[in-house]
């Protein structure tokens, strides 16, 4: 049985910031929602070759030839943009993830919210700093994962960012297909309804294979 | 101004509630007539013929546009766009459906990239749909199941050919395909663009951009035909301009792309 008690890390995350580690193949990682409707934007990196990274769209593309959805719940293969195996998602309490609306930026911020939230804290500055860390900088950000974020797209097309349906404990957990390197983000957004506009931390924890 | 960081989750919960209510009565509105756009001879600055699994790479000043034409029926044609003046920056699917609260790209929306700014406009389209969430074919999709030139490794190469390479190339625009979710979430694709669809697009920074012209990864048959492509100076926006005026996201988009220019 696993148990945090023989866990390789545990990691509490506080609301609002990064997060980062490199799981071996096999490894998996169980990312807890502990209070509810918290987002968590995800990249991942081949951690032996960075140019090999997280795709939305390969990993999209194989579940739309397999007659599947936009979204991401137990089974998903989430592919690199070399088409392979990066990490499949294991178990999931949740049963919706977005890998479609990427990460919010102080950038877009201005344009959906309005200029007045330029100086408040985003994702894109949570991946900046962390894969600075490891030798990556702007170009190496992609569309992301966005954990526990429920982000309809309707058949007219339209796409938005409603009330998380994730609840309190509720967890997603990967398994590494490769030597990964994971970066999040608890996501500090307010301004929309992914983080029930109140931020709250997360707990990360590792497994062996 | 707002003190942002005081303000109640119930408080956040109705500015949201107004910016999407706003948004889709927006969407709401008579859709933009599919008028191909008005080049008069004087303002074309090049025309080129892409053949079907051929990829090109353009720079386009900041006011210049460019016409793209299918001469046969389509299945798709891969589309990348930098800010030429710091490749840094570039499309951002996610943006670009986010900000604008729909996943139709048609005449009168715009192209983001991460930065806020927008890269282009889409001052006309005759509505064949275009796909911002699959990308191109692959080594291993599309119709010839990777025995012809893929739309992935096109845009690489069209890449290589600015100097950047493959972490440069985020997700991509597939123009002329029309990929639609179903009530159950599942994705399909539309039957191929006919002759004569297009999309016009207009620079509003300068631009790398590299067009290919292979089919989508959920295409049956592969392009059989080139595309025709116009690169003319677009007419200065007038005070009214469609896409400068479309939704407020637009009009602040817009005002950080012209900051960039001060």
């Amino acid at each position: 049985m696993i148990t945090p008690t023989n866990a390789l890390l545990d990691q509490h995350v506080p609301a609002r910031a990064a997060f980062s580690t490199i799981l071996e193949p096999g490894q998996t990682l169980r990312i807890i929602d502990l209070e509810s409707q918290q987002a968590v934007d995800a990249l991942f990196y081949n951690a032996d070759d960075h140019g090999e990274r997280y795709s939305a769209q390969d990993t999209l593309l194989a579940q739309a030839r397999a007659g599947g959805r936009y979204d991401l719940t137990t089974g998903a293969v989430l592919l690199s943009n070399e088409a392979r195996p990066m990490a499949t998602i294991i178990d999931d309490t949740c049963g919706f993830h977005d890998t479609c609306a990427g990460a919010c930026s102080c950038e877009s911020n201005t344009v959906r919210f309005g200029f007045e939230t330029k100086f408040m804290h985003a994702c894109r500055e949570n991946f900046l700093t962390e894969i600075a860390r490891y030798g990556m900088d702007k170009r190496d950000l992609v569309s992301n994962v966005n954990f526990f974020m429920n982000v309809p797209i309707r058949p007219d097309g339209e796409l938005t960012v409603d009330d998380g349906v994730s609840t309190p404990g509720g967890y997603v957990e990967l398994r590494a297909e490769m030597r990964l390197l994971v970066v999040l983000s608890n996501c500090p957004q307010v301004n929309n309804p992914c983080n029930g506009f109140n931020p709250t931390p997360i707990r990360c924890i590792v497994w062996a294979a | 101004m707002l003190d942002l960081d005081s303000l109640t989750p119930d408080q956040y919960r109705a500015r949201y509630n107004q910016l999407q209510e706003r948004a889709r009565a927006r969407a709401q509105a008579a859709p933009p007539a599919a008028a191909p756009p008005v080049i008069a001879p004087s303002s074309i600055i090049s025309t080129a013929s892409l053949p079907p699994e051929a990829y090109i790479t353009l720079k386009l000043r900041r006011g210049e546009a460019l016409h793209i034409e299918t001469q046969a029926a389509t299945t798709g044609a891969s589309l990348m766009l930098w800010n030429a003046d710091d490749p840094t920056e570039r499309y951002n699917p996610g943006d670009t459906v986010k900000l604008q609260w729909t996943t139709r790209l048609t005449t009168g929306r715009v192209l983001f990239s991460d930065m806020g700014r927008i890269l282009a406009s889409i001052i006309a389209d005759s509505g064949a749909g275009h796909d911002p969430i699959l990308g191109p074919s692959t080594p291993t999709t599309g119709p010839h199941g990777g025995t012809a030139r893929n739309g992935r490794d096109n845009l690489r190469n069209a890449a290589a050919k600015f100097g950047l390479n493959r972490r440069d190339l985020g997700p991509s625009l597939t123009l002329f395909a029309a990929l639609r979710v179903d009530p159950h979430g599942r994705m399909n694709l539309a039957p191929a663009a006919p002759p004569g669809s297009f999309i016009t697009l207009r620079a509003e920074l300068n631009l790398l951009l590299a067009l290919s012209n292979t089919p989508h990864p959920l295409a049956a048959a592969a392009n059989t035909g080139p595309l025709a492509l116009t690169r003319f100076t677009a007419p200065p926006p007038a005070a009214d301009d469609l896409c400068r005026s479309f939704s407020e996201e637009a009009q602040r988009g817009f005002a950080n792309t012209d900051a960039w220019f001060r």
